[in-house]
């Protein structure tokens, strides 16, 4: 019988250290089987965080590095630069990418690093037990903000696809959500085509997930996935934010 | 080869070309911006990349990058740069990752000044940033010496595979001296080829981590690095004598461009009939302290001139080890102290040597 | 083994950090071990710039001089923080279209050449650190003209426009240089400094 699912060998076979509900391990997912598609795992390196996907160098089957808080885009930077053949991608938090380290984000983004960038957000700290993210929306309830983000003291979250495709540098940017099949399905074609614009040394390649955090959000993982939708979605429009502009037929 | 005339931070430039490193990651500071300037031009010229960085934050971590995907590469900065890179250090150390940093030294603490300083001997020596471990630290005193050894750091980085840094000043950075670059033959990294990340075709994922939270796991590692010190310890201790054949009654101790002031007040001394020895350390870590033990018990005193608060003097009165008395003269800020501010503090060390009788 | 320290001093876009090194090439030529440091501010114009300049039979030892054995003066605030400095018997050169006031020291000689007007003579004032850099030259006899020439070609080789008035200008700088020696009635010479040789060993821990 030819199977129809299995593992993909863009990632080991071991059990995840994620929460039940969390949807990181269907982002690592999307990602491995990329790997595999386009043939790139060999030639791929991976940079992790620092919060919850900081061990995601333990499931890729592909080289990996382990950065420190924030830092990821200036590693793959470095590894990127030094040797351009390799296919490096860094994989990032909220806390990490749009707190500690949106200055290494913004300037390899405009800088046009050749690197792909996945940014999970999922509206809170979650290593760390629950508090505020720089992506928390508001009047989200956390350990930090028990009444609720108050954007007069904390402002408002930070749009980070928003953000980086208003740069004039050319890139690939867009956010798609897991509370779907459907969106997940999209989210593959997504992430895809991010990694291709790389393989093709097009630009810089960014793609956000909106994901869940059942344990701190204090939800079932079917009322997180809707709450990404009826909370986050608002706030967070999905959609190819930038793309590269396509040099038209016949010219240089 | 003709020597030429050159600032130190373009001559230090040179010699990491030289040297085989094709990769320089930097963010401007002064007293050292014509080390990236220079290699701004150069390193195109030789297949190289340089990279302007938004931060020495994000330097740090690109140096890691580029270390760890193999290939030889290194930065460069000035005291307030290399406190926000304290960060990366740490990082680049307990992944076991060798890049050279270079670290034209400024006055301190906060942003201060721009001139010439050896402010930050105990942050290079002592608490670099959180954890247990070390760099191995070489001070020029010249530009030729600058050149030789940040050469040589390139070697030694690899040898041990530690970050190793080019502890200088504002003074070595900016001043030009006659250089020669001696030739170097320059093959791909050592040992790169065992653990850089290039891709795992044809062989087991690798990882390039300094993230252990088995605490035995962590615990055998950092003692495994602190063996390795042992070894950079024993064999790549580096150290001047100078003026010590002859009996002498003082032993000055000062490092880097500061012991070239002291050799020139030595020199008057000597016309004026006093015996001064002078002991510098090249490696200021590790630390020559057997050596400097054996000479300092020659002396009747010991004096340490420095270009900051004494951060040098820890070190000399643990070799010294309750044997002679060590006394301190230094200036700082931007000040150096000058051949007659030593001339004068030699002679206060004598004046207590004679007292103490 | 003999050395000498050489101080340039004036306002930043002066110029005298170039002539500092064209002096330092120079030596270079005659085997000489040479260092030139400045002293570097914050200001990239207008602020004080002096650069002293060690020149050595043998190694220099400090290239951080408080005490130079001459000094080359371009302006009244950079003579009256180092014209004090200098060593007895040593020589203070001044350009006296910028310095008005007079300026004495008993135990070493000052001669005063209006640089800047020379120059503007000449159609530039800018190539007032020539004259300044010739008459020293010509003074103490340190390097000979056609040294410093060579050097002055060699410096310049990517912008050839400027040999020419630098040449003329270093030259024009010798001829009063060498009137100001002759007219001293001394025979003058470079001050030096006499030195030892010294011992120095360099060392590994495990020997």
């Amino acid at each position: 019988m030819k199977p129809i699912f299995s593992h993909t060998e863009g990632m080991i076979t071991d059990p995840m250290h994620y929460c039940p509900g969390c949807t990181h391990g269907i982002i690592h997912r999307l990602v491995g089987e990329t790997l595999i598609e386009l043939g790139i795992r060999e030639r791929a390196v991976g940079v992790s965080p620092v919060g919850c996907s900081v061990f995601t160098y333990k499931y890729f089957t592909c080289d990996m590095f382990q950065a420190s808080h924030g830092r990821a885009p200036a590693v793959a930077t470095g590894a990127k630069r030094c040797r351009p053949e390799l296919i490096v991608f860094c994989y990032q938090g909220d806390g990490d990418l749009a707190a500690i380290g949106t200055s290494e984000i913004i300037h390899a983004a405009n800088r046009g690093e050749k690197i792909t960038c996945i940014f999970v957000n999922n509206a809170i700290y979650g290593m760390t037990g629950g508090q505020m993210a720089p992506t928390t929306v508001p009047g989200q309830r956390t350990s930090t903000t028990p009444g609720g983000r108050n954007v007069d003291e904390d402002g408002f979250p930070l749009k980070m696809s928003e953000i980086l495709a208003q740069l004039q540098t050319p890139g690939y940017i867009a956010r798609v959500s897991m509370h779907s099949p459907e969106e997940i399905i999209r989210a593959k074609r997504v992430i895809r085509k991010a990694f291709e614009y790389q393989v093709n040394n097009t630009c810089f390649s960014f793609v956000e997930f909106l994901s869940t955090c059942p344990t701190n959000w204090g939800l079932s993982p079917v009322d997180s996935l809707n709450w990404i939708k009826n909370s986050m979605l608002p706030y967070y429009p999905l959609g190819e934010h930038k793309v590269p502009e396509q040099k038209e037929e016949g010219t240089q | 080869m003709a020597k030429i005339l050159m600032k130190g931070n373009e001559a230090i430039g040179e010699a990491a070309i030289k040297a085989g490193c094709l990769y320089f990651f930097g963010y401007p500071i002064t007293p050292q911006n014509e080390l990236p300037e220079y290699l701004s031009k150069r390193l195109p010229q030789v297949g190289g990349r340089y990279i302007q960085t938004e931060s020495e934050v994000a330097t740090s971590n690109m140096i890691f990058g580029a270390a760890g995907v193999g290939v030889r590469v290194m930065t460069s900065s000035s005291s307030p740069g290399i406190s926000l890179m304290s960060e990366g250090l740490s990082y680049l150390a307990g992944a076991d990752l060798p890049v050279v940093i270079v670290n034209m030294m400024r006055a301190g603490p906060g942003l201060a000044g721009i001139l010439p300083a050896q402010s930050d001997y105990a942050h290079a020596t002592r608490g670099t940033a959180h954890g247990d471990f070390q760099l191995l630290v070489l001070a020029p005193s010249s530009v030729q010496e600058a050149v030789d050894l940040t050469m040589l750091c390139f070697e030694l980085a690899e040898k041990y595979r530690m970050p190793v840094m080019l502890l200088g000043d504002g003074m070595i950075g900016q001043m030009m001296e006659p250089v020669e670059f001696p030739p170097m033959e320059v093959g791909p990294p050592m040992n790169a080829d065992d653990w850089a990340l290039t891709g795992c075709k044809g062989r087991a994922p690798r990882l390039v981590s300094s993230l252990f939270l088995d605490p035995v796991e962590l615990n055998a590692k950092n003692h495994e690095r602190f063996e390795k010190y042992k070894v950079v310890a024993q064999n790549e201790t580096r150290f001047e004598l100078y003026n010590c054949d002859e009996p002498y009654d003082i032993l000055i101790t000062a490092f880097g461009v500061m012991s070239r002031v002291c050799k020139s007040a030595i020199t008057e001394l000597k016309k004026q009939g006093v015996r001064v020895g002078l002991f510098r350390p090249i490696t200021v870590k590790p630390y020559p302290s057997e050596a400097l033990s054996s000479a300092i018990l020659k002396a009747r005193r010991v004096l340490d001139v420095e270009m900051n608060m004494g951060q040098m003097l820890v070190d000399v009165q643990l070799a010294a080890n309750g044997q002679r008395e060590v006394d301190f003269m230094g200036k700082c800020g931007g000040l150096t102290p000058s051949i007659e501010d030593v001339v004068e503090a030699v002679y206060a060390s004598l004046a207590k040597a004679e007292a103490a009788v | 083994m003999k050395s000498t320290d050489v101080l340039f001093a004036g306002f930043g876009g002066h110029g005298m950090l170039m002539a500092g090194k064209l002096l330092a090439l120079s030596m270079i030529k005659q085997g000489k071990q040479v260092s030139w440091l400045p002293a570097y501010g914050a200001e990239m114009r207008g602020g004080t710039a002096n650069v002293t300049v060690c020149i050595s039979d043998g190694d220099v030892m400090s290239p951080y001089i408080e005490r130079p054995n001459a000094l080359v003066v371009m302006n009244t605030p950079s003579l009256a923080k180092f014209g004090p400095r200098v060593k007895p018997g040593g020589l203070i050169l001044l350009n006296s279209t910028l310095i008005k006031d007079p300026f004495t020291r008993d135990d070493c000689p000052v001669m005063s050449l209006p640089a800047s007007q020379i120059a503007m003579d000449m159609g530039n004032a800018r190539a007032t650190n020539l004259i300044l850099l010739g008459a020293y030259a010509g003074i103490t006899q340190i390097a000979s003209q056609e040294e410093v020439i060579e050097t002055i070609q060699e410096t310049f080789t990517s912008r050839p426009k400027f040999i020419p008035l630098n040449v003329s200008a270093f030259s024009a700088g010798w001829k009063e240089g060498t009137r100001l020696r002759l007219e001293s009635g001394v025979e003058f010479a470079h001050q030096e400094n006499e030195e030892e040789e010294t011992d120095s060993r360099y060392a590994y821990s495990n020997g």
